[in-house]
């Protein structure tokens, strides 16, 4: 190589790598949202999964009957009326007019169908249907259905189920949920067919997902998205660079450590807001003896005094302070605020005991000397979820109660607590875990699932972990769940959350804060539970 | 000369039971492994699934059986070529690695070759200028890309070359282009632009090892008398040191650039994890969260396959090259 052809070859290098690291990103269009989590939605098939993700991403193409405002409470869907025709009968009358994205017409059949598919075969959608008898179509815009028993809460319930073309589902073969056992795929698994805001353009799993703007919705947009690009990054802190690069506008799961530095960057706003999701303390209440712990012959939390010990010295203002930087908002009760049945007046935390009260109440229970315990806790689940459990576990050390701390990933975790298919419990003595009634957002799926008597037979307190039991508790609950005047069931629900605050049958602590953030020129609402519709984003 | 040919037959056959062997003890241990991921079913199901659901579903998914019997299921399907259907995205495994492959081989190769390019060069030139500057920085340069993790290189290059500079797309592949079933983003601006980061990231370790490897060599070389023979001969520097001295340190290079190509491969999950690369090293990583066993089984299986074949490799290049091993087997036959 002579001097001249080394500099030509140089110079080749040169160009070809300014041309390669040349350009900043090209201009973003101004209707098109690129925004990121930390995990892929995991399929488009709406009853593949029951998941506050999945259900809130495939909702921008596949519509409910009957959907939640802002304040998620309920407004006609792709019904435009809905009611009783008997306690047991509930009827649903068809918005007329509404077509699917193929432009074929919506109507009744397809209602029928996709209840059918969602409470069918290889349907992860199963417990949206515990009541359900019948589903039949009474004209072409009118379908009934018949309950086991009174069920109020069932147009709420199926506020998370999306409505799908029956022609399109029988022309693809995809007329059941894909089987996971079976080694084949079903269409519906990146493919859609609904009448929402927004269609399927692309589906490239753990890659890109984009959808386009429906221009023949049957309602007034209120967004000014033409495309929506959605991508998984999953390290935290390449999703957080990706943002303020500004190859994408906004990211759903901002890690806490980096929202402050997010609210300094000029370029982008952080917006957060208490999730209906509960974080709190549970104690073995249901075995003879505690599985980890000092003490053998019994268990000392099925005594309320040591409950009270422990609920009263946990400064959920500290962890509040300390350990979640100001994103949480402590609660006495196991609802928030947003959910129908929270009662105001009563979520009122008791004052603090000193730890010589503390110690004093845990002397008359019989453990002057404080004792041992195990607590079990998630360390990938909820925000700071094992920063919580070693500050709460430092709390009790100081009444004299000394806890072994395992923190685990999730899937262990929930692995070692949950009952059996027969209802036996798992193995735990003191637990953290955390509660959104996100399928009804009523009161009664969070005394349903957490407080009534866990039973094989009645099939209730499935996610009662530590077996909190009280037969007066569970008579009310019973009659919440039946009950259809509001004055009356308001009065029970009161009834019941002042025995369960009584009972101390929890600790609640807080609701975390969520914590999204985006570009300045992206203006969305957050609903309380997670979700993130679409339809009321604007890109400037 | 057939008592050669037997004898490499027979050689090729030890290695092949021997590779066998290999692959089901991985396949072992990442089995006994799954024991410790915790159970994939509360991944499957969300909190309002009933108890009975979840029973039915492991039932269904063969999850209830013991370890053996789950090993024993998966080993008589895979010879068959058959990994089952992902936990987490119901989709065939096999379709998912053959999607995934091209993204972690085209990154990689383009590592790989880079690493070997910049390091044969970098290791000759500080070899032949050990007191310049220049050489000096280099070695220094090196010493920080063989002592800084992976993912702290990545994630310094992102904060540089993408948020302060706004240079280079700080994650995924650009834009790619579907030849067949292989995507590629070599062919378009946005597809090399992404490239950039990433095979940097992968690519530093390597090319520190090799240039200092290569630097050692040479040295070493450039002492020999035959060196100092040709360079009496008055050969020009050019020839002396490129065809004499650097063929001479080029064997020991082969041997370990071909064992460090599985190694890339392998362990590009880092450098993919940070730059959101959808390959195959992302894919395991997002299984093993979510407990996804067959993605599991089967990434760590064609691994073991990848490493399993770059020795067999390796051994055979031995077996036509070094005259030594070929006499051995020539003479066990005869004896």
């Amino acid at each position: 190589m002579n001097p001249s052809t080394r500099n030509t070859f140089l110079a080749t290098l040169i160009a070809a790598c300014t041309l390669v690291m040349a350009g900043s990103p090209a201009p973003a269009n101004a209707a098109t949202l690129r925004w990121a989590g930390a995990g892929d939605v995991s399929s488009m098939d709406p009853y593949s999964r029951a998941e506050t993700f999945l259900l809130s991403f495939t909702a921008n193409m596949y519509e409910p009957l009957v959907r939640r405002t802002k304040e998620l409470t309920l407004e006609p869907g792709l019904a435009i009326e809905w009611g009783q025709v008997s306690p047991t009968t509930w009827y649903f009358n068809l918005r007329p007019g509404v077509k699917f994205q193929d432009g074929t017409p919506f109507t009744a059949d397809d209602v029928v169908f996709s209840l059918n598919r969602a409470s069918g075969k290889g349907s992860n959608m199963l417990g949206y249907f515990s009541t359900t008898k019948a589903i039949r179509k009474v004209s072409a815009m009118r379908v009934e259905v018949d309950t086991t028993r009174a069920d109020p809460l069932l147009p709420s319930k199926w506020g998370a189920l999306g409505m799908m073309s029956k022609a399109w589902a029988e022309k693809h073969n995809a007329v059941n949920v894909a089987d996971l056992t079976k080694a084949e795929e079903g269409f519906a698994n990146r493919n859609a067919m609904g009448t929402g805001p927004f269609m399927l353009k692309e589906r490239k799993d753990g890659e890109r997902t984009v959808l386009v703007r429906n221009p023949n919705w049957w309602d007034t947009p209120t967004h000014n998205l033409d495309e929506v690009v959605y991508m998984p990054i999953a390290n935290p802190a390449t999703r957080v660079a990706a943002l303020r690069s500004g190859s994408i506008d906004m990211i759903y799961d901002v890690p806490p450590a980096d929202t402050e530095g997010l609210r300094r960057d000029p370029n982008l706003k952080v917006a957060e807001g208490p999730e209906t999701r509960v974080v709190f303390i549970g104690f073995n209440q249901e075995s003879a003896s505690l599985p980890e712990s000092s003490v053998r012959d019994r268990n000392p939390y099925k005594d309320r005094r040591v409950r009270e010990a422990i609920y009263r010295s946990i400064d959920v203002a500290a962890i509040n302070r300390a350990v979640m930087r100001g994103l949480s908002f402590p609660t006495a009760l196991l609802v928030a605020p947003v959910i129908n049945g929270y009662t105001k007046d009563l979520d009122q935390r008791p004052p603090m005991l000193k730890p010589a009260e503390a110690r004093q109440l845990l002397t008359e229970a019989g453990y002057p000397n404080g004792f041992e315990t195990g607590m079990d806790c998630p360390n990938d689940r909820y925000v700071n979820d094992e920063a919580i459990c070693q500050a709460v576990a430092a709390m009790m050390a100081r009444i004299g109660i000394k806890v072994d701390l395992l923190a685990q990933t999730r899937n262990k975790f929930f692995g070692k607590l949950m009952r059996k298919g027969d209802y036996t419990p798992g193995k735990t003595s003191l637990y953290l875990m955390a509660w959104s009634p996100a399928s009804t957002y009523d009161v009664h799926n969070v005394l349903d699932s957490l407080l009534q008597t866990p039973s094989a037979v009645t099939r209730r307190g499935q996610a009662n972990i530590g077996g909190y039991s009280n037969p007066a508790f569970d008579a009310l609950a019973e009659r919440i769940d039946t009950e259809t005047d509001p004055a009356i069931r308001m009065r029970v629900i009161r009834d019941a959350t002042r025995l369960y605050i009584e009972d101390y049958a929890y600790v609640p602590l807080h609701q975390q804060a969520l914590v999204w953030a985006m570009r300045k020129n992206v203006t969305l609402f957050q609903p309380a539970d997670n979700s993130f519709p679409l339809r009321w984003v604007t890109v400037r | 000369m057939t008592g050669l040919g037997q004898g490499l037959v027979r050689y090729v056959l030890q290695r092949l039971v021997q590779a066998v062997l290999v692959m089901l003890t991985v396949a072992i241990v990442a089995f006994l492994l799954f024991n410790f991921i915790g159970d994939p079913i509360n991944s499957l199901t969300g909190p309002e699934t009933t108890n009975e659901d979840r029973e039915r579903l492991r039932v269904q998914l063969g999850l209830d059986r013991g370890v053996l019997v789950q090993f024993g299921h998966f080993v008589s399907r895979a010879t068959q070529g058959e990994f089952g259907l992902s936990y987490q995205q119901a989709r065939p495994v096999a379709e998912l690695i053959a999607e995934k492959l091209p993204a972690t081989l085209e990154l990689s190769l383009l590592a790989a070759v880079a690493a070997l390019l910049f390091g044969v060069l970098g290791g000759v030139f500080t070899a032949l200028h050990p007191r310049s500057l220049a050489a000096r920085t280099i070695l220094t340069l090196s010493l920080i890309g063989l002592s800084l993790p992976t993912f702290l290189i990545g994630v310094l290059l992102i904060l540089v070359f993408s948020v302060w500079l706004g240079w280079l797309p700080s994650f995924g592949r650009g834009e790619t282009l579907q030849l067949g079933w292989w995507s590629t983003g070599l062919l378009s601006r946005e597809g090399l632009r992404a490239l950039v980061l990433p095979v940097t990231t992968l690519a530093l370790f390597q090319l520190a090892l090799i240039l200092r490897l290569v630097r050692a060599e040479m040295l070493e070389v450039m002492r020999t008398d035959f060196i100092r023979f040709a360079r009496a001969r008055g050969l020009p520097d050019r020839i002396v040191n490129f065809r004499h001295a650097l063929k001479n340190t080029l064997i020991p290079v082969i041997t370990v650039t071909g064992l460090q190509l599985g190694s890339i491969i392998a362990f590009s999950v880092i450098t993919e994890t940070v730059f959101q690369w959808p390959g195959m090293g992302l894919m395991f990583i997002q299984a093993v969260t979510f407990g996804d066993i067959p993605v599991m089984s089967a990434y760590l299986v064609l691994v073991a396959l990848l490493f399993v074949l770059i020795n067999l490799t390796v051994d055979l290049l031995y077996f036509a090259v070094d005259p030594r091993v070929r006499a051995q087997m020539g003479a066990r036959h005869g004896a």
